[in-house]
């Protein structure tokens, strides 16, 4: 998968609250309407701003609180080709892993607002454009390749029926 | 070679020695999702195949976090929970009944030695009961709901030994939220956080349960208590079953230790917009306040509800202050009724609405307004937690959120207790 596009930029602990508001998130499962919301206690225009392919690039900790799935899903639904942090909550990190939005931990501190990259996902290469560096990237485990691989934890139960990573 | 809690635990459900960074698939004792997450698992378990659910016994369905429903977006969504687990045979907990995190360990199915996983954040809580039990999102319930399994890699454990003795008027809400400001929100991303020493053994299991209910605002994947005498006796009031405490080994390898002494701890508060913003209340003491809550899986026990009529009883509520209480479960609301503490509470000025988790998430009954400040014994303060994201909310005890809703400003409670 490559992704190429500009960088939106937050900081650090991107809580799941700001990524899709629990006052909208409990009334509908209409994943386009939710995206029209997406961190919008953060950047009001955010949806507006974004184009296909962009990223999402944020410091440490990213997609901490609550367990809502919604979050990966609106950012996907959004256009987000994939959210690039330092590190990430767990919870959301699976989240992202099960719903096919690519995550990726590297030094995001190499990234600055509005940045052309390029991200190649099998390679596991960052280009950043504008700056012309290359970011490297922590690679995933070998368990989420595997999911990732097979379309998401939904395509990995479908092809095996349940949890298969021999 | 030694091992924690965690690791025993992640050990028995899945067949073999289980060692911190392994990658495990562990059979699950217990599933549960609510109303905010059930609905996408729904979707996510006809997409992955699923026909029936693992076991009907070991499987609940909250409806909790918008309860009852203020919208039809919302009900039709109940709607589908309502159905769903009709069909497949499982139980509902409907509204009114309470909060998840109150009605699991209630129900009696999680005990030491559990594994649990919940469609919520904050399923750690059943961590106070010995159980390993952990949040995740719809897809993994999906998952879990299919196969009554579930991946793990197991996390590496952080101790925190809390010597010494709260004084009267701290409570347990204020060592989670020392803990929290000293270690920050990802200070124990995906590890498991243990808690033990003499002021843990001191609690009670009501107190143990705020404690591991907030592990994960550290980022931990758990938070583990021992079993010692007062969980067995607590679970005894709602199961017969017999369960096997799970104590770590002597020479269990920690990534990290921490000890602290709790002797002089101050009552604290979360400040906003983040949970590990955390400061002695004195150092805010005074700021005014509009909304006071009650409740939450934090905060919403009997004891929690003593407190607070303990500092409330006989006096009434500040003018410019709406006091809302949650208790957290139906069973909480009728000794609460039973003990005359909803008659005190209600008397003072209260706001007493259905059990659930309305205020605490901003889906309804009690969305502040702009410009306005809220003291609240809930687990998260982020900027529009509760709906608005041009309000500003502390974390603190109950007696602390009591206090404060009498004088109007954030207050010592201790100025309210004897």
């Amino acid at each position: 998968m490559r992704f190429s596009g500009k960088a939106h930029k937050f900081g650090n602990d991107v809580n799941t609250d700001y990524i899709i508001s629990g006052k909208y998130k409990f009334k509908t499962l209409d994943m386009k309407e939710l995206a029209k919301h997406v961190m919008e206690d953060l950047d009001p225009r955010f949806y507006e701003k974004v184009s296909p392919g962009d990223f999402i690039v944020a410091g440490s900790n990213f997609g901490c609180g609550s367990s809502r799935e919604q979050a990966p899903l609106a950012i996907k639904c959004a256009g987000v080709g994939a959210v690039l942090a330092k590190s990430f909550a767990r919870i959301f990190y699976r989240n992202a892993i099960n719903t096919g939005l690519p995550v990726v931990e590297c030094d995001t501190g190499l990234i600055d607002p509005g940045d052309e990259l390029e991200v190649d996902l099998a390679a596991g290469i960052i280009a950043n454009k504008t700056k012309n560096v290359e970011i490297p990237v922590k690679p995933l485990p070998p368990v989420m390749i595997k999911i990732l691989n097979d379309g998401g934890l939904a395509g990995h139960f479908r092809k095996y029926g349940g949890f298969n990573f021999n | 070679m030694g091992q924690t809690i965690i690791e025993k635990i992640l050990s028995s459900h899945s067949g073999g020695p289980a060692y911190a960074n392994d990658i495990v698939v562990a059979r699950v004792d217990f599933v549960m999702g609510q109303d905010g997450t059930a609905p996408l698992a729904v979707r996510a378990f006809h997409e992955m195949g699923g026909t029936e659910v693992f076991d009907r016994e070991r499987v609940a369905f909250v409806i909790d976090h918008s309860a009852p429903s203020p919208n039809e977006g919302v009900s039709a969504l109940h709607k589908l929970m309502r159905e769903f687990s009709r069909e497949k045979g499982f139980r509902l907990f409907d509204i009114g009944d309470g909060v998840c995190h109150q009605l699991i360990p209630e129900s009696g199915e999680v005990g030491p030695g559990c594994l649990v996983i919940g469609a919520d954040s904050h399923t750690c809580t059943y961590g106070a009961l010995n159980a390993f039990s952990t949040g995740v999102g719809s897809t993994d319930l999906a998952g879990g709901l299919i196969s009554g399994r579930m991946w793990f890699k197991v996390p590496e454990t952080v101790k925190f030994v809390c010597n010494g003795k709260l004084q009267p008027g701290v409570y347990s809400k204020d060592l989670i939220l020392y803990l929290i400001g000293e270690v920050t929100a990802d200070g124990a991303t995906y590890m498991a956080a243990e808690y033990v020493g003499e002021a843990v053994s001191a609690m009670s299991q009501e107190a143990r349960f705020t404690i591991a209910n907030m592990a994960v605002e550290m980022g931990a994947k758990a938070g583990l208590m021992e079993a010692d005498d007062k969980t067995f006796a607590w679970l005894r009031r709602f199961t017969g079953r017999n369960f096997a405490p799970v104590a770590a080994d002597p020479d269990a390898v920690y990534a990290r230790v921490l000890e602290y002494d709790v002797s002089g701890l101050e009552p604290q508060v979360a400040k906003p917009h983040r949970v590990d913003n955390v400061a002695p209340l004195s150092e805010v003491a005074g700021k005014p306040v509009q909304q006071a809550v009650i409740g939450t899986c934090t905060n919403g026990r009997l004891e929690d509800l003593r407190i607070a009529a303990g500092i409330l009883g006989g006096r009434k509520v500040h003018r410019d202050v709406r006091l809302i209480v949650a208790p957290a479960s139906r069973r909480v609301f009728l000794d609460a009724m039973a003990e005359g503490i909803i008659q005190s509470l209600v008397e003072a000025g209260a706001a007493v609405v259905t059990p659930g988790c309305g205020p605490c998430v901003g889906t309804h009954n009690g969305v502040p307004s702009d410009g306005e400040t809220v003291i609240s014994t809930a687990n998260r303060n982020f900027k529009g937690r509760m709906g608005n994201s041009n309000a500003e909310i502390y974390l603190a005890s109950p007696a602390a959120v009591a206090a404060s809703a009498l004088t109007g400003k954030i207050t010592d409670p201790r100025e309210f207790i004897q």
